[in-house]
């Protein structure tokens, strides 16, 4: 549990990240009801909640259950939350997209976190999208303070509305810590809850009704956002930096050759990079734009710079409603700065002297890269002839054990979002796919359903233009050829396994699992079932008896779901034991239909896992063959003349003693 | 503008970076500081690379430093070190680095080389490096998981950004109850450490002979 924000005394001032902001500002403001599913940046946001007093604050299977529960909440007319990643809001998108058609009773806010730059995220999606898609007002913090705020101002904006408000952090928002005072918690009354099935039922003809009231609401929002404090203009107080040839303008309200439009932590990164020598337009309240005062404030400068980070999603409006600055000359915004990646001051810079805003020339290389035409990113690897230290599997992860089976299988593995998707990495290199929450199981499924077809056009001898593209298929893989690749001559039949993660199974699996029951494939599921939600930090979930609020639950153990499912082969097995897992998964590819194999080891960073004796290397035995370096363990160490085991970080699971043909890997004071 | 102070914390995901920089960072809250700090979880928990960023003064904009504006560096692995000493000032600035070294995996696979020389490539101009065995202090302090506080007590005398007793104050209330003493009693040998460090030359403190 992070620092409960809720035992601190209001009007103090303390260090808050972004998220302890925001769960602090939704509490200040009386909310009631939160649900999410963990996921980086966000996951700090309910666990902060869940410590303050007065919430009812859980962990959703997923985030269209965390979302459809805070919609239920402020149907009951109380303030409620729901926080995600950015890639939940895609699950949660279907019923967001029609609770603006509805609106709501206490206020409703979607806390979205996005990842730009990606640093625990499969895509860098830019959530602001999802702002005019949907068709709900956004608020953009770019510091600690404002996310206090804004969390609690975004609740009355609902309900001012009468629309949900999405809150988008970004990464470092939410895991930047600044200064925040604190406030007091005030509950509103709650709203009362009257049944309206023409706002809350949305059959087609209340929806079409609905659909056009929800302009009349956006009209209100744009009105809102014109006057909200939340936009600001900050006038420069100097000159310094002035472009040669820029008309001067220089008077009593300071430099007016440039003007920036900027929202979120880019605003942060622009003042770093531009200081004085600019003025800005920061937007807080990013959907609907207040583009009149946009407009107002450009015909007040020379040139316009538009600095956010990811998309041109400001920019591009700008231009649609025609603002210009006073010289006429277009707004400068993705032209000088990167679309990819997060933005930094030096990225600004480097844009601001691009454009010609600020005197210098950029450094070439750097400049190619921020315009996306290099992949090298420099912020991201400043000394690249250094040996990369990327995550891994940690010392005693039941993951390995699992992997370094499920590698010797021939299969194609498809895989899924958690700890264990780091065993794509080499050495163990078992994963052929990974695409979201959930997608092993369907994937694999639709990957054994072309298998099948492929092989009845073998079979009827009419498949000369399938056999080509098998050809090139088998060519493209050539060269990551399996120690024991199972493919059966030229029929296309390679297992299919996928694995999936035990909160990533609660989260989005059953689902997918249930249509390999129903439409009959034989891919092998494989639950590596470590007790826990592990990438995130050790967050319950359905299967581990015990809630977010540390209320007791019922255990759901997935081969209970498994059988209820009438998946006919079902077994449990410890990874641990890889003779015992390697045979129950041949059984389980041998059985010809759907299988679930759930591999059940709990993850050795909870507390209640003791580690066993660590094992050493027998430096007499050992020959320096390091084969048993290729089971990728931090613990076991190449010296350059012979193999180590640190005895600091090994968890004694024994994993590596079977790769030794030395017999050289013993436990601690164990002699041959 | 004025001047802004920029920490960097560099370590192996694990070693307490994280806890190092809070504790720093509130710190500097109470001094009066504006101050903001910046890490990255999620991924990089997993034994992978991970820093923090920590910057203060008297009016704080982005939570983090770029390459070419570090005052100091702290990093918790030699080979860390040397991946983000492109961050410290070209001119003068501050290293103090762990003696220790946790060989990432390609190391340990045999596909990679751990550099040669770490101490040796920190140098720079007007630049003081400093080799502390947070180890060997952890240890003398009786608990071999406090190293990142005898760290931060090296760094907290170079600092010279607050007393002993602010630094003490602020961990007795920061880390897990049991470890209040062994805590104190680590920060105490780094900040005794970081006090016997002369200028311009590579040390080697906190090793007891």
């Amino acid at each position: 549990m992070t620092e409960a924000a809720a035992a601190l005394a209001p009007r103090v001032t303390v260090l808050l990240s972004g998220n302890e902001a925001v769960a602090r500002g939704a509490w200040e403001a009386g909310v009631l009801v939160a649900s999410a599913y963990p996921g980086t940046p966000s996951t700090e946001i309910l666990e902060n909640l869940a410590a303050m007093e007065g919430v009812s604050a859980e962990w959703a299977p997923n985030e269209k259950v965390a979302y459809e529960t805070a919609f239920g909440g402020c149907l009951a007319g109380v303030r409620s939350l729901a926080a995600m990643k950015h890639v939940g809001v895609n699950v949660a998108a279907d019923p967001l997209f029609t609770s603006v058609y509805t609106g709501v009773n206490g206020g409703l806010v979607l806390i979205s976190a996005d990842d730009p730059g990606m640093h625990s995220s499969q895509n860098e999606q830019d959530n602001r999208r999802y702002a005019p898609f949907a068709r709900l007002p956004m608020l953009e913090p770019a510091d600690s303070a404002e996310a206090r705020d804004m969390a609690t101002l975004a609740f009355q904006l609902s309900e001012d509305l009468g629309l949900p408000v999405m809150l988008r952090l970004t990464t470092r928002v939410s895991h930047s810590k600044s200064l925040v005072e604190l406030g007091e918690r005030r509950v509103p009354a709650p709203k009362a809850y009257r049944k309206d099935p023409a706002k809350y039922v949305m059959v087609p003809a209340n929806a079409r009704v609905r659909r056009v009231d929800l302009e009349r609401r956006l009209e209100r929002a744009r009105a809102a956002a014109e006057a909200s404090p939340l936009n600001r203009v900050e006038w420069a107080s100097g000159s310094e930096h002035r472009a040669a040839g820029a008309t001067s303008s220089a008077g009593a309200a300071g430099a007016r050759h440039l003007g920036v439009i900027t929202a979120g932590i880019a605003y942060q990164y622009a003042r770093e990079a531009l200081g004085d020598g600019a003025s800005y337009f920061k937007v807080g309240m990013t959907y609907p734009l207040p583009i009149e005062r946009i407009r107002e404030f450009a015909a007040q400068v020379d040139d316009v710079l538009i600095v956010e980070e990811l998309d041109p999603y400001m920019e591009e409006a700008i231009a649609a409603a025609g603002v210009r600055p006073r010289s006429g000359r277009p707004a400068v915004g993705k032209a000088v700065l990167p679309a990819i990646g997060e933005l930094s001051p030096a990225r600004v810079r480097r844009g601001a002297q691009l454009a010609g805003f600020l005197p210098g020339l950029p450094d070439p290389v750097a400049a190619r890269a921020d315009a996306g035409e290099t992949a090298v990113v420099p912020e991201a690897d400043p000394a690249p002839a250094l040996p990369d230290r990327p995550p891994v599997l940690c010392p005693g992860c039941p993951h390995r054990a699992a992997f370094w089976v499920l590698r010797r299988l021939g299969a194609v593995i498809t895989g899924d979002i958690g700890c264990y998707t780091l065993g794509a990495a080499p050495p163990l290199s078992a994963m052929d796919s990974c695409i979201c929450m959930g997608a092993s199981i369907t994937v694999g499924h639709g990957f054994a359903k072309a298998q099948e077809r492929l092989r009845a056009l073998h079979a009827v001898g009419e498949a000369n233009e399938a056999n080509e593209a098998n050809e090139a298929d088998k060519a493209d893989k050539a060269d990551e050829a399996n120690e024991a690749d199972a493919t059966g001559g030229d029929t296309p039949s390679k297992p299919v396994i996928a694995v999936i993660g035990d909160s990533t199974f609660f989260h989005s699996g059953i689902t997918g699992l249930m249509n390999v029951v129903y439409n009959q494939s034989d891919v092998v599921t494989v639950v590596l079932d470590n007790r826990t939600t592990g990438m995130t930090g050790h967050q319950p979930n359905p299967g581990t008896g015990v809630t977010l609020q540390g209320v007791g639950a019922p255990v759901l153990q997935p081969e209970d779901i498994a059988r209820a499912l009438r998946v006919p082969f079902v077994e449990v097995v410890d990874p641990n034991d890889a003779a015992a897992f390697e045979d129950t998964l041949r059984r389980a590819l041998g059985s010809g239909g759907p299988a679930v194999v759930v591999a059940r080891a709990p993850c050795v960073l909870l507390r209640s896992v003791k580690p066993k004796k660590p094992y050493r290397v027998d430096a007499a035995a050992c020959n320096a063959c390091r084969a048993c370096t290729r089971i990728g363990c931090p613990a076991i160490m190449f010296t350059g003349t012979r193999v180590e085991i640190d005895r600091s970080l090994c968890r004694g699971c024994a994993a590596c003693v079977a790769l030794c043909r030395q017999n050289a890997i013993r436990e601690e004071g164990v002699d041959l | 503008m004025t001047a802004v102070t920029n920490v960097l914390l560099a370590g192996v995901g694990g070693q307490g970076t994280i806890l190092a920089g809070k504790i720093l960072a509130e710190v500097l809250r109470r001094k009066g500081h504006d101050v903001k700090l910046s890490e990255i979880h999620g991924m990089s928990q997993r034994g992978g690379s991970v820093v923090t960023y920590v910057r203060f003064g008297e009016k704080v904009f982005a939570p983090v430093v770029e390459q070419g504006e570090a005052d100091f560096l702290l990093a918790f692995e030699k080979l860390e070190a040397l991946r983000w000493a492109p961050f410290l000032r070209s001119q003068g600035g501050v290293v103090i680095v762990n003696d220790e070294i946790i060989q990432p995996l390609a190391v340990n696979l045999g596909q990679a080389a751990y550099p040669h020389d770490v101490v040796g490539r920190l140098q720079g101009p007007g630049r003081l490096v400093i080799v502390a065995d947070g180890a060997a202090m952890a240890a003398q302090a009786g608990d071999t998981r406090t190293q990142n506080v005898a760290l931060c007590g090296v760094l907290a005398r170079q600092m010279v950004a607050a007393l002993r007793g602010d630094w003490q104050a602020v961990i007795a209330t920061m880390v897990p109850p049991k470890t209040v003493e062994a805590n104190l009693a680590a920060f105490g040998l780094g900040w005794e450490a970081g006090g016997r460090v002369g200028q311009d030359q590579a040390l080697l403190v906190g090793r007891s002979l």
